[in-house]
């Protein structure tokens, strides 16, 4: 029961105290491209959540098994003091870059409606920051001390986080793309057409978002 | 000569008509993430521009026998290979500032103006003429993150690079530090007004 309260503080934790673009601006360069209309950033946010949820219980597990100083020690007693962490970016980007790939053909193959909804983005998502972000603040955390509240512990942790800072992403890019449809018509002084005006909004949600920061959970 | 005019357009367009964040809309995350103080902003823009410009030399070099289907993984796994190099050089010989910069240096991997540039130009052009894109990119990235530091130190700490500025008779006279500006929100506003005055200065660079 312990296992579940703890995954469920870490869900809500990673959508509204440490949100992926409010709080660490991860997935910054699609979040200002892509959020022009609500439908397009609906369907982008849904994809990053996709990838997250199967790219970072996979990294997990590499980290778990492959990675971390002394993880190998299941191939025998030659390999204990192994520690192959240097190598993360390299095999992380590389597992993501490949899930990607896969996820885009798996969808093509059996959902080609979800497919063509998302098309576009699928293989952007590779180079989104947010994605890598995930894996490598998700190898932080699972070195932190267990009385920590960020800590991840075990996989449903990784995947509860995964979840809600994919869902914390969605919610974001769409209250951006909401905002950023009514301010079309409005009269904005004209060097702050465009970018400026968006990162202007995107700073005042930011800051309505540290309400949250007091949250205890 | 003509061909000396192009190549200094590469190296200094970036830094101003062709900025890779006011302007290009790259590589706004770590930008933002790493401009709490100085110090920090320096190593990084300097960190990105050594990537870029490296990067770009080396796909530009082998840019002729990268089957044109995997050339994603291929940039990734270059870049892959030259943020480690970086990301353990720090790790020995600046450790306080690579434990503040945590992951925003892997994140140099998925870093927009990377692939942008590796798309966008090193796999079209000489390798000397990379280098030099590269470097300008790293430039233009670096004098943002720098100019964005200044403000967000100065204004929050009282203090540049470490050393304080505002004296601490203007403490005890009432004078308090803005802890709005140590907060990820005002980082994005200080950009907005960077890309303000950018574009008030350079009328061309306006949208619509």
């Amino acid at each position: 029961m312990n296992c579940m309260e703890n995954a469920l503080s870490i869900f809500v934790r990673s959508i509204f105290v440490d949100n992926m673009i409010f709080a660490y601006f991860l997935g910054m360069c699609s979040y200002l491209a892509v959020s022009k209309n609500v439908k397009t950033s609906f369907g982008l946010g849904v994809a990053v959540t996709f990838v997250l949820l199967i790219t970072l219980p996979v990294n997990y597990l590499l980290e778990r098994y492959v990675l971390r100083a002394g993880a190998l020690s299941w191939l025998g007693e030659g390999f204990a003091n192994l520690d192959l962490s240097y190598l993360s970016f390299i095999l992380f980007i590389a597992v993501i870059a490949a899930i990607t790939q896969l996820v885009e053909m798996v969808v093509e193959k059996f959902t080609p409606s979800l497919y063509n909804s998302l098309g576009i983005f699928l293989p952007l998502i590779a180079v989104n920051c947010a994605i890598m972000g995930g894996a490598l603040f998700m190898q932080q955390r699972l070195g932190l001390e267990a009385s920590d509240p960020k800590a991840l512990k075990s996989i449903g942790d990784v995947v509860a986080y995964a979840l809600g800072s994919g869902v914390g992403w969605i919610l974001a890019i769409v209250g951006l793309a909401a905002i950023r449809e009514k301010l079309e018509y409005s009269n904005v002084p004209a060097p702050l057409r465009g970018l400026g005006i968006t990162f202007i909004t995107v700073g005042l949600m930011a800051m309505a978002f540290l309400c949250f920061s007091g949250l205890k959970i | 000569m003509k061909m000396n005019e192009e190549l200094k357009n590469t190296l200094l367009g970036p830094l101003s008509k062709n900025n890779p964040i006011s302007v290009q809309v790259l590589g706004i995350c770590s930008a933002l993430a790493v401009t709490v103080e100085m110090k920090p902003a320096l190593v990084m823009g300097v960190s990105v521009m050594i990537i870029v410009a490296l990067s770009n030399v080396v796909i530009s070099l082998i840019r002729n026998t990268i089957p044109n289907s995997v050339r994603i993984i291929v940039q990734l796994v270059v870049v892959a290979a030259l943020v480690t190099v970086v990301s353990e050089f720090l790790k020995a010989f600046a450790f306080d500032v690579s434990v503040q910069l945590s992951v925003y240096i892997g994140l140099i991997i998925t870093n927009c103006i990377l692939m942008g540039r590796l798309e966008a130009f090193a796999m079209a052009n000489k390798p000397w003429a990379s280098f030099l894109d590269g470097l300008g990119n790293g430039l233009g990235y670096a004098i943002i993150l720098v100019v964005t530091a200044f403000f967000r130190e100065l204004f929050g700490s009282g203090s540049l690079l470490g050393y304080r500025i505002v004296p601490q008779s203007w403490y005890e006279a009432g004078y308090v530090d803005n802890g709005l500006m140590m907060l990820p929100s005002m980082a994005l506003i200080l950009l907005a007004c960077i890309i303000w005055v950018h574009r008030a200065v350079d009328k061309e660079l306006q949208e619509k």
